[in-house]
This record gives C-alpha cells, sequence and structure tokens, in this order.
C-alpha cells in the first residue's frame, strides 16, 4: 500500500480551485525592479484537480497510526482522547479569524479567555504569574532558563554558569541549556529511580544557576525526596525548574509551585488535550514564582481597567518590569489556548483530579499486568507511566526495537516509547492515559504477553517485524547517507 | 463531563489487580502537607453550556469574518480552500505523533516529505525542513546556523530596520546568551543596500525581509553579492504568497529563505498555531535546526519516508544539538501541503497577482483622498504605507466603531519617524466594493 507524491499526480494546466479576477484597473508588473517578476514555469507546484487533493490526502491519512485508531501508549506523550469539542470551540469565527494585532478593545473576547486561562494555570501549578506565550515544552523550557539567566544577572550574580540536571531528563533539557549559553552538569539517578542526593549536594555551589527537574521523573515515578532536593537547590542560592511534560500524573493531586518550584513549563498538548497532529502545534505556558515574576516574556495579559458591577474589565496587553523580551511573534498559539480553555472548563478542578487519578490508576494496573514477564529496572508504585526492559537473557537476539514493531502487527497499537530514558536497557516507557478502557488494557498486556512469548520461541517473527504495516523496516542508514530530502530538480539557479 | 471510560466495577478489579486499597494510596510518594490542595477552579459544565460559554468569548470580538480587515503586517486574511480544514480534521492527521515509527507513520512522513518539496519549489532553495514555531522563531535558528556555520568566530548581524518588528525582539531574546552584537536597524529609514557598507568580517549573517514590513519590494541580486563578497551568509525573509509573483530568493544566491506559513492556509487565529518556514542550501543542512523527512527503502524495497540527520537533534545530541525544538507546527505544515497542492502553480499566481492589483488600486484611491499620502519610495506588493491627517489609533477606533472596519497597522508604535503613518494590507478577499467602503469611510473620518 503507497501513494504516489502528489507531482507525481500532476498535469500541466489542471487547476484545483477557483480564485476571483482582479475585478480593478490593473497595475503595472513593470514597476517591479528588472527581473523580480517570478516566470511561471519555476514556480514549481503541483497542477491537480480539487478531487485529486482529497483522495491523496485521505489515502495518505489512512497509512498513520493515531489515536483515533487506536491505543498509543507512546511514554512521556500523554496521548489521551483530544476530545472533538475542542476542535469546534477553537474554529468558532471570532477566535479563527480574529488578527493579532487587531486593536486590544476589539479582541475583548480573546484578551478575557487568555487571562482567565493564565489564572487557571497558576491555580492549578501553584505559581503567581503565567505566560501563554512558549509554542511548546521546549520552547517553555527555553523561556524559563533565560528568566532564571536574567534573575542572577539582575542581582550581579555573573558567576552563576551551571544548570544541574539528572540523567534521567529529556533531551531538550540540556539543549534549551546550551542555547541559553550555560553549561549543563549531569547528575546520577539513585538505585530507587530518584535524583541522587549525595551528587546533587556535591554540585551545588554559587556557580549554579539552578536545578532542571521532571516530577514525576522520565521512570515515571516521584522524586521520593523532593522537599531535600528543592532545599538544596536554593540554599545554594539556586533556582528549580520543573519540566512538566508528566504533569498529567498530578494535576488536583500536588502543586509544584507548593513543593517550592521556581519556574515550570505546562504542556497544553500532553496534560490539556490539544491534538499532537503528527509533531504539532503544542503550546508550553510557563509558571513562576514570585522571584521570577517580573522577568517573564512579554506582552501578559493583564486587566489594564478594573470592571464596575455589570461591566466587565478591559483586559489589555502588559509588560513585565525586567522582561526577558520577546519569544514569538504575536500572542502565543492561541488556537490552543482556546482548546485548553475548553477543557479545563469541561472538568473543573473534580475532573481535573479524577483524570490524574485514573491516568495513575491505568498506569499500575497495566504494570501489575506486566511486571511478572518484563523486567523492571525499579520496582515501585508508578504515576502515570512506567518503564520497562525489552531484553531477556535467555532471549539474546530480541532487542526493544522488535518488541516495538512486533506490536503493530498484534493489533491498533503504537508502540511504546523506545530506548529512552537513557538510564534503562532497553528501555520501553508505556504511558497508557485516563482516556483507555480496562478493556483496550488487557487486550495490550495480552499482546505484549504474546510477543514475550514468541521472543522465545520464535523469535525470527520479531526480528522481521512488523508484517502486517504499509510498509516494512525502513533504511534509516540509507536515508542519512543519500539524504533524498527534496523529489524536485534542483533550479539551475542553485549552480 | 469526563472521558473516563472506567466504571465502578473496573475501578475495583483494577485496584484488587494492583493490590491497593483506593487510588489515592498510589500517591503515597507525594508529601502529605501538600496532597490533594483542592484547586480552586470553576466547577464543570456540560458540553453545550461549555460551548455556549465560548460563543459568547468569541462574539465579544471584531474579526475578518464579519468586519472587513485591511490589516497584514506578518499575518494575513487569504482565502483558504475547504480542502484544507477537512484535511487536517482528519483524525489520522489530527491525534497521531511526531511520526518516530515509521511503519505506521507514512502518512504523516509523506506529507512531510511533500511539504520540504513544495517550500523548496517556492523559495528556490535546496532543502526545508518540518517547520518552526512560526516565522520569527525560524529567524531565530537561522541565525543560529549562521553563528554555528562560522563557529561563532564572526559575530555581528545586519538586521534591516524593515524586518517585521517583531521578529527583530525574538532574535535579540533568543540570542541574548551568546554576546552578539545585533546591529543596523536602529536608523529606522534605512533601506537593505544603505546597511552595505556595515559589511565586514565580522559579519555573520545578513537580514533582509521580501517583501519588507512595509510591503516594499527592494532587488537582492546586488545585496546577496555584497554580502558574499564579504564572505558572510544572506537570510531572507519572505512571504510566500508574494513569490507566487516574485522571483524567488533562491535565484539571487540566497543562503537561506525563513518566513511565515500562515498566508498557506492557516486561519488568523489571533496569532497561533502558524509555522515558520526554513529552506537553505545542502552545504548547511548538517547545521541546520528541526526535523527532516528523508526518502528511503524497506526490506523489500519498497520506498518510503524516515525522520532522518537525528544525530542534529536534541533527543540524540542533547546539549550539543544544534537546536532544543522538538514539538513543531506539524498539523500546521500539513494544512499548507494541501493549500499549495489544492491552490497549485496557477492558484497561487493568480492569488498574489489579485493581491498586487487590488492593493495598488486601493493605493492609488486613498491617495485621491485630502490628507493622505500612500509613499511611494519603494515598489510594493499588498501593504503599503499611507500618512494619514489624525492619529492612526483615532482612524481605526473610528473606521471599527462607525464602518465595521479593521483598519491598518500603526507603525508608530515601533518607527518613531513614523508616527501617523498606517501600514495596510489588501489581500483577495478584499474585494473592489470593500475597497471603495474604506476609502468612503476614510473621506468620511477626514
Amino acid at each position: 500500500m503507497t501513494e504516489p507524491l502528489i507531482y507525481e499526480l500532476s498535469s500541466p494546466g489542471r487547476v484545483g480551485v477557483s480564485l476571483p479576477e482582479p475585478d480593478v484597473p490593473l497595475a503595472s508588473l513593470a514597476d517591479l525592479p528588472a527581473g523580480l517578476v517570478r516566470d511561471l514555469d519555476t514556480l514549481d507546484l503541483p497542477e491537480v484537480s480539487q478531487l485529486d487533493v482529497v483522495r491523496h490526502f485521505n489515502h495518505l491519512s489512512i497509512l498513520n497510526h493515531s489515536i483515533d485508531r487506536g491505543f498509543y501508549p507512546l511514554g512521556s506523550c500523554t496521548m489521551k482522547y483530544n476530545p472533538r469539542l475542542n476542535e469546534d470551540t477553537a474554529r468558532l469565527p471570532g477566535f479563527a479569524f480574529s488578527h493579532p494585532l487587531q486593536d486590544p478593545g476589539t479582541a475583548q473576547g480573546n484578551l478575557a479567555l487568555m487571562y482567565q486561562l493564565q489564572e487557571w494555570l497558576k491555580e492549578i501549578g501553584g505559581f503567581v504569574a503565567v505566560t501563554l506565550q512558549p509554542a511548546a515544552g521546549a520552547h517553555g523550557e527555553f523561556t524559563g532558563i533565560l528568566m532564571m539567566r536574567a534573575y542572577h544577572l539582575d542581582k550581579g550574580d555573573t558567576a552563576r554558569k551551571k544548570i544541574l540536571i539528572p540523567n534521567s531528563a529529556h533531551g531538550t533539557n540540556p539543549a534549551s541549556t546550551t542555547m541559553s549559553g550555560l553549561e549543563v552538569v549531569e547528575l546520577p539517578s539513585d538505585e530507587r529511580g530518584n535524583i541522587d542526593l549525595e551528587a546533587l549536594r556535591k554540585a551545588c555551589g554559587p556557580d549554579v544557576v539552578g536545578l532542571m527537574i521532571t516530577n514525576p521523573n522520565t521512570l515515571g515515578l516521584f522524586e521520593e525526596h523532593i522537599e531535600q532536593v528543592v532545599k538544596l537547590v536554593h540554599d545554594c542560592g539556586g533556582l528549580v525548574y520543573g519540566d512538566g511534560a508528566n504533569m498529567n500524573a498530578i494535576v488536583g493531586v500536588v502543586r509544584p509551585g507548593d513543593l517550592g518550584f521556581d519556574v515550570m513549563h505546562y504542556n497544553l498538548h500532553k496534560t490539556f488535550s490539544t491534538p499532537h497532529g503528527g509533531g504539532g502545534p503544542g503550546s508550553g505556558p510557563v509558571g513562576v514564582s514570585e522571584r521570577l515574576k517580573d522577568f517573564l516574556p512579554a506582552p501578559l495579559i493583564g486587566i489594564v481597567e478594573e470592571g464596575d458591577g455589570d461591566e466587565p474589565p478591559l483586559y489589555g496587553f502588559v509588560t513585565p518590569r525586567k522582561t526577558i523580551g520577546r519569544m514569538k511573534a504575536f500572542n502565543g498559539q492561541f488556537g490552543m489556548h482556546v482548546r485548553a480553555y475548553t477543557y479545563i472548563r469541561v472538568h473543573g478542578a473534580s475532573g481535573l483530579r479524577e483524570n490524574s487519578e485514573a491516568a495513575v490508576l491505568n498506569a499500575n494496573y497495566l504494570l501489575a499486568k506486566l511486571k511478572g514477564t518484563y523486567q523492571l529496572a525499579y520496582d515501585r508504585v508508578c504515576m502515570h507511566e512506567f518503564v520497562l526492559e525489552g531484553h531477556w537473557a535467555d532471549a539474546p537476539e530480541v532487542h526493544a526495537l522488535d518488541i516495538s514493531k512486533r506490536l503493530m502487527d498484534m493489533g491498533p497499537y503504537h508502540p511504546p516509547t523506545n530506548y529512552f530514558p537513557l538510564i534503562v536497557k532497553e528501555a520501553l516507557m508505556i504511558e497508557p492515559t485516563e482516556t483507555e478502557s480496562k478493556e483496550m488494557l488487557d487486550a495490550f498486556a495480552d499482546a505484549m504477553l504474546k510477543i514475550a512469548e514468541e521472543a522465545h520461541t520464535t523469535p525470527q517473527i520479531l526480528k522481521g517485524a512488523p508484517h502486517t504495516t504499509p510498509v516494512g523496516r525502513l533504511d534509516e542508514v540509507k536515508a542519512a547517507k543519500e539524504l533524498v530530502l527534496c523529489c524536485r530538480p534542483i533550479p539551475e539557479w542553485a549552480e | 463531563m469526563s472521558y473516563i471510560p472506567h466504571t465502578n466495577a473496573d475501578r475495583k478489579a483494577m485496584l484488587a489487580a494492583i493490590g491497593a486499597k483506593s487510588v489515592e494510596e498510589l500517591f503515597h510518594d507525594i508529601p502529605a502537607s501538600v496532597r490533594f490542595p483542592g484547586l480552586d477552579l470553576p466547577g464543570p459544565l456540560s458540553e453545550p453550556e461549555t460551548l455556549r460559554e465560548l460563543q459568547d468569548l468569541a462574539e465579544a470580538n471584531g474579526h475578518a469574518d464579519n468586519s472587513l480587515c485591511f490589516l497584514g503586517a506578518g499575518a494575513y486574511n487569504h482565502f483558504i480552500p475547504s480542502v484544507v480544514n477537512h484535511t487536517i480534521l482528519r483524525g489520522e492527521f489530527l491525534t497521531a505523533y511526531t511520526p518516530y515509527q515509521p511503519e505506521v507513520s507514512q502518512g504523516t512522513l509523506q506529507v512531510i516529505y511533500e511539504y520540504q518539496s513544495m517550500i523548496c519549489a517556492l523559495t528556490g532553495m535546496e532543502v526545508a525542513n518540518a517547520s518552526h514555531y512560526d516565522g520569527a522563531t525560524s529567524l531565530a535558528e537561522a541565525v543560529i546556523l549562521a553563528l554555528n556555520h562560522f563557529k561563532l568566530k564572526r559575530r555581528k548581524v545586519l538586521m534591516c530596520p524593515r524586518v517585521h518588528p517583531q521578529y527583530r525582539a525574538v532574535v535579540r531574546t533568543y540570542t541574548q546568551g551568546m554576546g552578539l552584537n545585533i546591529t543596523g536597524d536602529d536608523e529606522s529609514d534605512l533601506l537593505a543596500k544603505d546597511l552595505l557598507p556595515l559589511l565586514d568580517a565580522d559579519t555573520a549573517l545578513f537580514v533582509v525581509q521580501y517583501p519588507n514590513f512595509f510591503g516594499g519590494i527592494e532587488n537582492l541580486k546586488p545585496i546577496a553579492d555584497a554580502v558574499h563578497a564579504a564572505g558572510a551568509l544572506l537570510c531572507v525573509v519572505a512571504n510566500p504568497v508574494a513569490l507566487g509573483l516574485l522571483t524567488p530568493p533562491g535565484a539571487f544566491g540566497a543562503d537561506i529563505v525563513v518566513g511565515e506559513g500562515q498566508p498557506l492556509g492557516v486561519p488568523l487565529s489571533y496569532g497561533g498555531p502558524y509555522l515558520g518556514f526554513f529552506a537553505t542550501k545542502k552545504d548547511y543542512v548538517r547545521k541546520m535546526a528541526g526535523r527532516l523527512v528523508g526518502e528511503t527503502t524497506d526490506a523489500n524495497g519498497k520506498k518510503g519516508y524516515v525522520l532522518t540527520l537525528a544525530t542534529r537533534e536534541q533527543h540524540i545530541r542533547r546539549d550539543k544539538a544544534t537546536s532544543n525544538i522538538c514539538t513543531n507546527q506539524g498539523l500546521m505544515a500539513v494544512a499548507a501541503t494541501v493549500y499549495m497542492s489544492v491552490m497549485g502553480k496557477q492558484g497561487l499566481r493568480r492569488a498574489a497577482e489579485v493581491c498586487y492589483h487590488r492593493a495598488h488600486y486601493a493605493a492609488s484611491r486613498i491617495a485621491e483622498i485630502d490628507g493622505y499620502t500612500v509613499l511611494r519610495d519603494q515598489p510594493f506588493f499588498h501593504e503599503f504605507v499611507v500618512q494619514c491627517p489624525r492619529p492612526i489609533s483615532d482612524i481605526n477606533a473610528d473606521l471599527f466603531n462607525e464602518h465595521g472596519i479593521i483598519g491598518g497597522y500603526d507603525l508608530g508604535q515601533d518607527y518613531a519617524h513614523l508616527d501617523g503613518h498606517m501600514l495596510l494590507c489588501v489581500t483577495e478577499l478584499n474585494t473592489p466594493d470593500d475597497i471603495e467602503e474604506l476609502v468612503e469611510a476614510l473621506e468620511h473620518l477626514g
């Protein structure tokens, strides 16, 4: 099952859309400098009919796995149901057709929504201020690290250059640190999957900007010494950054701000169900404690004129006193803000807490069913996800990747996250989320148990998997070596 | 309301399998003093009640669907063929993750491959990535590419004053820890060619916008030649719809072409989600940020697509990655791909021509109004600068309140010498009648 490229469907002269004539006296294109009017032959876009387009993209779509098709237990990605109500609200004309630069007085609905979302996220995270500007989790991290850096510089403290990061962290944490012009110090984990307290104590000093910590961490475990961790960092003058990627375990359960975190990003595309869209868009609002609120990116949404009785307040843009600047053009991923607002409104406090409880219940249930068969690096009660080891001493040729590929044959299942976190051998990181039923978890567990059996009896089935997908295992080495990244001929002018 | 499927019986059976008495028990690692705080949020609403609340908020806005919109300045109200929205609403695209497992992600992967190909074709470049957050962050990543290309030995970036003010601000935010000298945009009425004498052996990158923030079109050829003679790289911030009509930056030898992809089938949506496109030469591909899709084959020789050159990226290279970007604007790239497919060669050219002709017609009509002067120091595409007889905020308030028109961008906010100047935009969605309404409204306001 393959689909030709859209260019292969193209035929000169075919048109897929009907557009108006200019219907005004024509201006002269000769006003443009010589050579600036594009030769139409060089405008190398496909020429296809509208039905060609519809069929082509529908054919392509069915080659994808998706939440709508089946189970998607990709660890750290929170692939929960994406409510369709949220898609409808984001497309309401008043939202979808409002211009980011129109006078704030004419966009009070948008600004009220954004202001309210800031307030709710403050309450959910236990912070004193929130920016909605960052576009994704990594963008939020970058925002947070820049604020931490600015905070120390503002105090005249120029000696702090180091960000401490546990070895279980997402790769974005060290990458965000480097982009901010700071250095990464990696910390080991202890035998229970926590950050190693002794190593942390040694690393804390007058050169530390702060610590970046994911809690629950990427092993799906809540840090057992979190209060001591925060205190150690604060005592050396550092700040604590929380990576909110795993927030789906703890909404209404614990607020990172109450644990002493100074800054954290929320992933609206995980915890608050905005769809992943095959890689984005996300949205990564950042919450901060009192110490960092003056450094937030500009602008924030604020009340610029208090309301009076039935008169609503006037919302507008405000600039924090010592802002790090602007992280993105315009007003953040507004369409994602509408979806997250809708989601929080539907759930209320009780519903959000129930989600986290059910996410943790589902993960522990699935863990209970699998842990006798698959090795578990850290045998503890997990939060919303857990990490198994995808290998057996008595099936030496089988790797985590083989298990993942075989899962594709067993039902509408996407594989778990592979080979992450780096500190677990042959990692299979499984996050079921709260919207999956017991029946689905049972069926998935059966498939995983069947694969474990095959690994010992007929390992060649695993090595050759998947057998039922539109293409078999693809040659990634060849892709990187040959680097065919574009299907069109390189234009002459490139030479 | 909840989307959780569990019945009480399910919950009981699951707890029994775990060996726990209650769900609360699973949270015992969390310090008791801060556990279950009780959040102060409004109570849950049913789906119809929620929809009503959101409708009320949406209807509190003026917007381009119930008003005439002549505002652009980096976000544009273009026609979006219906097939675009219908395609991105398909759950197979909407609810998929990043295509890390290619065997079950060929749909997304092939679309990105087609997107990369179309962006290359549009900009005249050799490689394009799978998207950035927006045009501004694409530009910031271009600056970082240039720095890394010169191994941080060149630290100056020349930025034309007519590059979008918010893009320039984002570049400064992004690079505040990198020790750069970003200059050229302090004298706000300089053109790109006026900046060429500032090129020197420390210059890593020269940034010009095409058409620029005022809508003006500058000849890129002499700029590219001078930049390359100084050994620096040239980055062009381009409007993709304008490239339906204008010779692409690649033809002049641009090294990097970035821009806001929103005009390619993405609604205004108060500023996001949009997508930043990023294209460059093959020589720089290993310094490029973001995801890339490449063609390959499976064990049976069947063609397929995978994410490639991941060794540049944060999940492999960690602190040595070219960027920290992970989640990008995937679904918006799908929208742009569908848009470019259905518009095609003829449609994009037509849209660009209609924009050009109607904008010029609008400019000539406005120039006839007493007190209004159209600045014509450069040829323009679909935006132009008008000197107005009254403060722009007053004019815009009157236009909106009395005529239902969303007026232009107040350039005095960013350019002191342009106090009282408005940037107006005309697209294929502004009919000749709309233009007459605007002209009459301005005449009426005086």
